[in-house]
């Protein structure tokens, strides 16, 4: 019985020790790394469950919440964002670089008269929280098709005029969501122009991950072979500086 | 795995998959209730963003209950997206295990003479009797009840209930997400399964603890034979304390 009693405190008190050790195995190197590979195992199955272009749910327009909330930046004030905002983004452009054969930029009017593409999709913010809304704007696929994406390239990273308190929001995906037919640069929210709060005027929607993969304000991207090189290396700004999951699917 | 057959014997499969749920529960729970925080309001539908549109405003966790012990979504995320491997490949592991080796069939399918309700209230009685023995090592009805509402329900409710409230998992179930009600019902029904097994947890300990927890505890790691005892304080048909 003596030994059962030990053998159930070495149980509770490596419960208890399992729980207390759990943030010092987070804030070493090798439990990060770990834990970019649980990321990764979820990405592996995820994609394995679901064919290359399932498209998300597409909902039909009553279903579109009577407001879409705004999150993260919903009034950027640096590097003459406010200016932009006051000239109706008349001088705003769009431009693509990187890994590709062609580097380009746009106009939002030069934008609009690209084939476009309307959904009705979900958002669902990594908080917890859902909105409905209906987005316009050319398929991601449509600006790497004409700037023609070098055979090296891996990632789409997302360039935006956002500043927060660590520097400039950015993100990144990989090619087989930047193919995606619903990966959308959105320039309408529900029919009117895109509101400063999400994104004016131009935002990614990657509708099979998670809202902040979704970046906002966009300046342009940049094709590339590794993101090692971009920001602090994690891909992202909430992934480099909040410790967020590259892989938001979940 | 297939001759336990006699008596009170748990399989090696059932004392394996108990112990690795029991960690993986706990660390689901702890860094749930830290997902939570994130975003306290729950919704019923497919969208949900601000207060007023919220069936419950869940109350604030303390760091006591979190995992980690301060507030963290992303490390929370980690731990529960993790510990979300182990949980869900034990659970569908057990029910193979479990039809397999005959626990399921022997042990908790109920009979329909059982869902008589005189046969249900003399159970209720007994229990509140605190008179826990039972011939035969048979499950009672009520505990075939709670194991079965825990395993048949609660346990494949939280994995299907965590795959669709997952953007990336939505292609392939969105029929799923429907049989839910939408994705923050789904999200709702999450928060209330994970109380549910809570629950069942507290009860699980408490009665463990009224009847002989070394013996539980020996027959859950090592496999022994063990009939559970009453408690000093049981009053039985007979009379005595047992």
């Amino acid at each position: 019985m003596s030994f059962l009693m030990k053998r159930r405190g070495v149980l509770l008190g490596s419960g208890a020790l399992m729980l207390g050790a759990c943030s010092k195995i987070h804030d070493s190197e090798g439990g990060a790394r770990f834990f970019e590979g649980v990321d990764d195992w979820h990405m592996g199955l995820q994609r394995a469950l679901t064919s290359r272009n399932a498209l998300a749910r597409e909902y039909a327009p009553e279903d579109i919440s009577p407001f879409f909330r705004g999150n993260g930046s919903t009034d950027p004030q640096n590097d003459g964002y406010p200016e932009h905002v006051a000239q109706g983004f008349a001088n705003w452009r769009f431009t693509v670089g990187g890994l590709v054969e062609r580097k380009l930029s746009f106009t939002l009017d030069q934008i609009m008269r690209l084939p476009q593409r309307t959904q009705i999709t979900r958002h669902d913010c990594v908080e917890g929280w859902s909105a409905i809304g209906q987005w316009t704007g050319p398929q991601l696929s449509t600006f790497l098709d004409l700037a023609r994406v070098r055979d090296n390239a891996r990632y789409v990273v997302f360039r935006c005029a956002d500043d927060y308190t660590q520097g400039r929001y950015y993100e990144s995906i990989d090619m087989v969501d930047a193919l995606h037919p619903q990966t959308i640069i959105a320039h309408r929210l529900n029919g009117e122009p895109l509101p400063v709060r999400n994104g004016a005027p131009l935002r990614a929607r990657v509708e099979r991950q998670l809202g902040y993969k979704h970046a906002k304000y966009l300046t342009g991207i940049d094709l590339v072979a590794s993101l090692a090189d971009i920001g602090l290396g994690k891909g992202g700004y909430w992934e480099d500086h909040g410790g967020y999951q590259w892989y938001a699917g979940m | 795995m297939t001759h336990n057959t006699s008596g009170n014997r748990h399989a090696v499969s059932t004392r394996i998959w108990h112990w690795i749920n029991l960690v993986a529960i706990v660390v689901l729970f702890m860094s749930g209730l830290n997902i939570s925080n994130a975003h306290p309001y729950l919704y019923w539908g497919d969208w949900g963003f601000a207060p007023e549109q919220a069936w419950l405003a869940v109350p604030r966790f303390p760091g006591w209950m979190t995992l980690p012990d301060y507030y963290s979504l992303a490390k929370a995320r980690d731990w529960h997206l993790l510990m979300a491997f182990p949980f869900a490949f034990g659970v569908l592991f057990m029910w193979i295990a479990m039809v397999w080796n005959g626990h399921f069939r022997r042990d908790l399918k109920t009979e329909k003479r059982e869902w008589r309700w005189p046969a249900i209230r003399a159970d209720i009685v007994a229990h509140a009797r605190f008179d826990f023995t039972h011939e035969g090592g048979k499950y009672n009805f009520l505990q075939k009840l709670a194991y079965g509402g825990v395993l048949g329900i609660l346990l494949p409710g939280m994995i299907l209930t965590g795959l669709s409230i997952s953007p990336g998992m939505e292609p392939t179930l969105w029929w799923l997400m429907d049989i839910l009600g939408g994705r923050q019902s789904a999200r709702s029904i999450h928060f209330l399964f994970a109380w549910g097994l809570a629950g069942f947890f507290v009860l699980h300990v408490a009665l463990v603890l009224l009847t002989g927890p070394i013996g539980h505890l020996r027959s859950m790691i090592a496999g022994g034979e063990y009939e559970p005892t009453n408690p000093p304080f049981a009053k039985t048909d007979s009379g005595d304390a047992a």
